[in-house]
Order: structure tokens, then C-alpha cells, then sequence
């Protein structure tokens, strides 16, 4: 049984992505990345952490997902032109992906980790689960805590700052920007 | 199902994603690219911290979803941003900062 959903949430995980890189319409690769995301929240749950897998479907494939898909549809779905600035480079990039595969599984399976060919040692049936997770995070690991709360604070006032409209030249954003001008950023025209 | 398996899923979607880094030109798609990326190394994070019976290894790939998620936000704004200034959204054309 466990076999059955490991594959399945592979296979899952495994057309999601390719599905991202083959798309031509960035819409349907936004939508490929959420079956991507539902299989890896599968393998989350398998691999016996609850509270990765319940954040990985509420906060990446709800609101990290909505958030591109407002953006693709705000700079509508362009569709990408088959011009190669580099010659070759549609030949070139699976093979230099296949290098870093094959060197990656090296790195790994050649390790000397005794226990990677092993199911893990047995946990308790509060493994991954929020209250072990949240005890972690407010006690031992309390500093990365609030410095991620920071990043996260300038990640949005930056996100706000690239985003505004200033010193474009228009009438429809005389309303709807009105901090932007008091700033004295844009210069009226 | 072994631990093994998980990590070597987790390299193939890592190089699925840094393949997709290197054909597409849309920097929408190279987003989302980079999400594949960063959630391979998720699923090896936590596949490690399933072989050594820890949860330190979740906190981590939690640490790495918000770091990804301020990386969507900040990245999205840019592509906004060029978008505003009737910029063309392809990496290949965007090449001033280009010595």
C-alpha cells in the first residue's frame, strides 16, 4: 500500500515538473507546478511529517499558487517564441540536466550513509506533528524564527516598493497611486 | 519504501527544475522553475530527517518554504515592474546589467 502511493504520488510529482518545463503557456505551467505540489505533499505525509505536508498545501499551493496565477493573468499568457539565442541550447540543456542528476545520485548513493537503504528507525505517532514541530521552533530554533519573520517583513515592503507606479505618465493613477506621488518619487509631467 | 527512493526523486525533480532554468526564457517560468528546485530540496530535507528519526530536518524545510515564499513575492514584484515599463518579459532581451 505504501509502495502503491509512494509511486503514484511520484508520478505525480515527477509530470508536474516536467509539465512546468514543456508547457508553452505559463498558465498551464502554473497549474502543472499545483499537481506538483499535491504529490509532494503526499510524499510529506508518507514520510511521516504532518505539518510540512499540511503547510506545503495551504500556504504553496493555495496562496503562493494564487499569487502566480493573478500574476499570469495581469501580464496575460504570453506564449514563448521557439527563437534559440543559443545554438543548441534545447539539445544542450537536458544533457547538462542529466550530468546534474547522475552526479547527484552519485554524491548520495555513494555516501557512506548506512542507514539510506533502510525505512528509518521507528518514530512515535507524534512525529512531524504541529505541536513537536512548534516547541522546535519556539525553543531551540526561536533565533532562525524571527529572523525569517524579518525577511518575510522586508520581503513585502520590497515587494510593494519594485511593484508601485511611479513617474509613469497617465491619467489613470492620478486615484489610484496617491502615496506614490506624496513620496515626491514621480515627478508630475 | 526506503529512504533511498526519496532522495533520488528528489535529485531528478532538482534537475528537472535546473534544466528548466536552462531552456526557458520567460522569467515567469524560471520562477516557477526555481520552486521545483527549492521543493527538491525540501523533500530531501525531510526524507533525511525521516532516516535519522529527527525533526529538526522539517523545521529546516520550513525555513526554506518562507524563504521561497519571500523569493515569489520579491521576484513576481520585479516581473510586474518590467512589465509596467513596457519591457519585454524575456531574460534574453533583459541584458543591461550585462557587462
Amino acid at each position: 500500500m505504501e509502495a502503491v502511493l509512494f509511486f503514484a504520488a511520484a508520478l505525480g510529482a515527477l509530470g508536474g515538473a516536467i509539465g512546468v518545463v514543456a508547457m508553452r503557456n505559463p498558465l498551464y505551467s502554473v497549474l502543472a507546478l499545483i499537481v506538483h505540489l499535491f504529490s509532494l505533499a503526499v510524499l510529506f505525509l508518507l514520510l511521516a511529517s504532518a505539518f510540512v505536508a499540511a503547510a506545503q498545501v495551504v500556504v504553496y499551493a493555495g496562496a503562493v499558487m494564487v499569487l502566480y496565477v493573478f500574476v499570469v493573468a495581469y501580464i496575460g499568457g504570453e506564449v514563448e517564441s521557439a527563437w534559440e539565442p543559443i545554438p543548441g541550447q534545447q539539445l544542450l540543456a537536458p544533457l547538462l540536466g542529466a550530468a546534474i542528476f547522475v552526479e547527484l545520485s552519485i554524491a548520495v548513493l555513494g555516501s557512506s550513509l548506512k542507514a539510506l537503504d533502510t525505512h528509518g528507525p521507528h518514530v512515535s505517532a507524534g512525529f512531524g506533528n504541529p505541536a513537536g514541530i512548534g516547541k522546535l521552533l519556539l525553543e531551540r530554533f526561536l533565533v532562525p524564527f524571527e529572523a525569517s519573520s524579518i525577511l518575510l517583513l522586508l520581503a513585502a515592503v520590497g515587494a510593494v516598493v519594485l511593484a508601485a507606479r511611479r513617474g509613469e505618465v497617465g491619467t489613470s493613477d492620478e486615484h489610484s497611486a496617491p502615496e506614490a506621488r506624496s513620496e515626491g518619487v514621480s515627478t508630475s509631467p | 519504501m526506503n529512504v533511498e527512493w526519496y532522495v533520488v526523486l528528489s535529485s531528478l525533480l532538482f534537475a528537472i527544475g535546473a534544466m528548466g532554468i536552462l531552456i526557458r526564457r520567460s522569467p515567469i517560468v524560471i520562477l516557477l522553475c526555481l520552486e521545483l528546485m527549492l521543493n527538491a530540496g525540501n523533500l530531501a530535507l525531510v526524507a533525511f530527517s525521516r532516516m535519522v528519526g529527527n525533526q529538526q530536518g522539517q523545521v529546516f524545510a520550513i525555513v526554506v518554504m518562507v524563504v521561497a515564499a519571500c523569493e515569489v513575492v520579491v521576484g513576481l514584484g520585479l516581473i510586474v515592474a518590467i512589465f509596467r515599463r513596457r519591457l519585454p518579459l524575456n531574460v534574453d532581451e533583459l541584458r543591461e546589467l550585462r557587462g
